[in-house]
């Protein structure tokens, strides 16, 4: 107990001293290293918290954090996304020439990292409630941190609508919280696990009804569909060491929330319902990407609707249940995380390379990149889902546990759904790396920061394709448990 | 809990308040002059904060009364003031261009309320409350004000009627609650508080951003991402 504190504390607190340095010094080579040396000291720690709560997790300082395996593991993801877009951002923000703001930069940035690891462990669904309002408050001046128009429409779209759609979530906190007085009295404390207690006396449709508020709500800030619409303007007018972050870390942060209520409505004996309802949203999302990624025409938003997809995989794991489920959503965080990254790093490289966000623009990758454009090009086969990457291995795990629930016909879509997507996503690959003749801008050579990153994230993706690592097994199978979903198969 | 067995007194006092709030919502759903929706607001976060201490009084929680002063200050002061600076600054009176014009608005403003009235009806009866005529009212008023909110950002385009909007969207939850859980925790009332007020901050900033880079604070303007 006493460890598993210590570590949280060294995961939060170098991003606050990154803040703090950041501001006081105003340096933009201080600010960078200090993030960079953050997100090390955050990633060192975070790797070991999965470990502390094989047995569980606990509740920490006067119960208002709480550490289970999910809290553990999405701050892990948290924390390697915020490590490689640290790498990345060296690179990229000194050649995108925002020098003199980089300070300003930094300080926000690692002001979203601390944000987006205090929301998974928060204990109470209020407060929980405010550090993801507070991930989209400073996320905003990120998006909108170029201050081109695109940017600032982009950055004004994701606080209304994320802002907007949040308070069907606080509705539903309220409703829980209400909900659980017929059970606790009037006044108790609200946590996860005090909701959790009261969850087999609550009313069924009280209940059912402040889990579909709270999954609308968050369900926004995961991105999916029908109310991913900020998604991919914010994906693709950020910096892309923002892009992400966005995608890889912060939408897994809110899904955090989902599943937690999920857990409740399954407490309450409406478990049924709100797991449909989530997986149709998950289906539906897959739909919607797939719509988008076939005639997309930029390469950051072919990014986002991948993202929109990923999010609906990770919703069907959770949606499906069983361990199998919660394994697969678990696994599939975590290989989204390192593969998004290392798309965006690409997709920002090409950028910078040729200038432009669109793909008709981008031909002959490989006449200009042949290492990198390679690593990216292996990095788009690993989003697809084929094998021999991680992706694979979680899609193929959520479409397991999905045949043999009463959801199949999910799991049959999504099969579809997928083989959809890669087409339409690899399609645009081989435009960009096959067809049309070589185009010849002058191009600018990329820094070395912006090409470890992407190695860094595509050769672990690699590794756990091949080698589904028995400790990452013993942990899911305790974080389902913990989920109370661990009675499947 | 359904324990609110309130004097006849109280309920109806309640009551009176809540519908107030809700034909405010209605105010501003009609008219198209930002200040009245400004005026609108802030009256509601005044009747809000009256609410807040008469519940205090009647079921006895000492904490509302200072949430009551809270609600007074932040919502009801701090707040408008502002957003009237924001106005003021950037000469933003009206709604220049409507999508639906504000008569037809207030009909389907009408028709979400009966939405709402059946689904709180529906609820009140699982929950044991047909009887309980407050907790259908607090709950069709919180629904109607959430539906309403909606409404009004997606007609609206004015940077500061979405802002407005969204407030408006808080005022409804805080509203219900005040009557559904009065005993809520104290800390998370004032930590949202705070969040308003950081919200609209970063609002502030991001209107004087857009008024820099695009020239406009219209939503209509922001249509260049797309597909």
């Amino acid at each position: 107990m006493a460890m598993s504190a210590t570590l949280l504390l060294l995961v939060g607190l170098p991003p606050v001293i990154a803040v703090a340095g950041a501001l006081l010094s105003g340096g933009d080579r201080v600010a960078e290293g200090l993030n960079l040396l953050a997100s090390i000291v955050s990633f060192g720690a975070a790797v070991l918290l999965p470990a502390a709560t094989m047995d569980g997790g606990h509740v920490l300082w006067q119960g208002y954090f709480v550490l289970d395996p999910l809290a553990a593991w999405v701050v892990l993801c948290v924390a390697v996304v915020y490590l490689l877009a640290s790498i990345y951002a060296i690179g990229y923000m000194r050649a995108e020439e925002h020098e003199g703001t980089l300070a300003h930069f930094y300080a926000l940035f690692a002001a979203f990292a601390f944000t987006m690891f205090v929301a998974p462990v928060m204990n109470s669904p209020g407060l929980y409630w405010i550090a993801i309002e507070l991930t989209t408050l400073v996320s905003t001046f990120l998006v909108g941190f170029e201050r081109s128009a695109e940017s600032m429409e982009a950055a004004w779209k994701y606080i209304i609508v994320v802002s907007a759609g949040i308070t069907l979530a606080l509705l539903g906190t309220v409703f829980f919280y209400w909900a659980g007085t017929f059970v606790l009295g009037s006044r108790y404390d609200l946590t996860w696990s005090a909701l959790l207690k009261a969850a087999p006396k609550m009313d069924d449709h009280l209940t059912l009804l402040a889990f579909l508020l709270t999954l609308v709500g968050y369900g926004t800030k995961v991105g999916l569909a029908p109310m991913h619409t900020w998604l991919p303007d914010a994906h693709s007018e950020g910096p892309t060491p923002v892009s992400a972050m966005l995608s890889g870390a912060l939408l897994n942060t809110a899904m955090v929330g989902i599943v937690r209520a999920l857990r409740i409505a399954d407490a309450a004996g409406v478990g049924f319902a709100a797991h449909t309802i989530f997986i149709v949203l998950g289906i539906f999302s897959f739909f919607v990407a797939a719509l988008f990624i076939v005639r997309q025409t930029g390469i950051k938003r072919l990014m986002a609707y991948s993202s929109v997809e990923h999010m609906g995989v990770v919703a069907l794991g959770f949606g499906f249940g069983g361990v199998l489920g919660v394994a697969a959503a678990f696994y599939h965080m975590l290989n989204h995380s390192l593969t998004k990254s290392g798309l965006f790093f690409g997709a920002g490289n090409m950028m910078h390379v040729y200038g432009s966000k669109e793909i008709p623009t981008i031909r002959r990758v490989l006449s200009f990149a042949p290492v990198s454009g390679l690593v990216w090009l292996a990095g788009a086969v690993a989003i697809t889902g084929a094998p021999p990457f991680g992706l694979f291995l979680s899609e193929f795990a959520a479409l397991r546990a999905g045949w043999r629930t009463p959801n199949a016909w999910a799991a049959w879509l999504m099969a579809l759904l997928l083989v959809v997507i890669f087409a339409g996503f690899l399609n645009h690959f081989r435009a960009m790396y096959f067809e049309g003749g070589v185009p010849d801008q002058p191009r600018a050579p990329l820094s070395q920061w912006c090409l470890w990153p992407l190695w860094l994230a595509v050769l672990p993706v690699l590794v756990l394709g091949v080698w589904w690592p028995d400790a990452f097994w013993q942990f899911f199978v305790s974080a389902a448990h913990s989920l109370a979903m661990g009675s499947g198969p | 809990m359904l324990s609110l067995h309130f004097s006849p007194v109280a309920a109806s006092l309640f009551s009176t308040l809540a519908i107030l709030s809700l034909i405010l919502t209605f105010v501003m759903l009609g008219s198209r002059w930002l200040k009245n929706y400004l005026y609108a607001f802030t009256l509601q976060s005044w009747l809000i904060a009256l609410l807040s201490a008469a519940v205090g009084y009647y079921a006895n929680v000492p904490e509302l009364y200072l949430i009551a002063l809270f609600t007074v200050f932040f919502r009801g002061v701090v707040l408008p003031y502002l957003l009237w600076r924001i106005i003021r600054r950037y000469h933003v009176d009206r709604e220049i261009h409507e999508i639906i014009r504000p008569s037809s608005a207030l009909i389907i403003g009408a028709v979400l309320v009966i939405f709402a009235l059946v689904v709180s009806r529906h609820i009140g009866v699982s929950l044991g409350a047909g009887s309980n005529s407050v907790v259908i009212l607090a709950l069709t008023v919180m629904l109607s004000i959430k539906l309403i909110g909606f409404l009004m950002l997606s007609i609206r385009h004015e940077a500061i009627s979405q802002i407005l909007g969204l407030l408006i969207l808080e005022n409804g939850i805080f509203l219900g609650s005040q009557i559904l859980v009065p005993e809520m925790p104290l800390l998370l009332e004032l930590v949202t508080v705070f969040d308003l007020l950081v919200a609209v901050s970063c609002f502030g900033v991001l209107v004087n951003y857009l008024m820099a880079d695009i020239g406009s604070t219209s939503s209509l303007r922001l249509k260049r991402l797309r597909g």
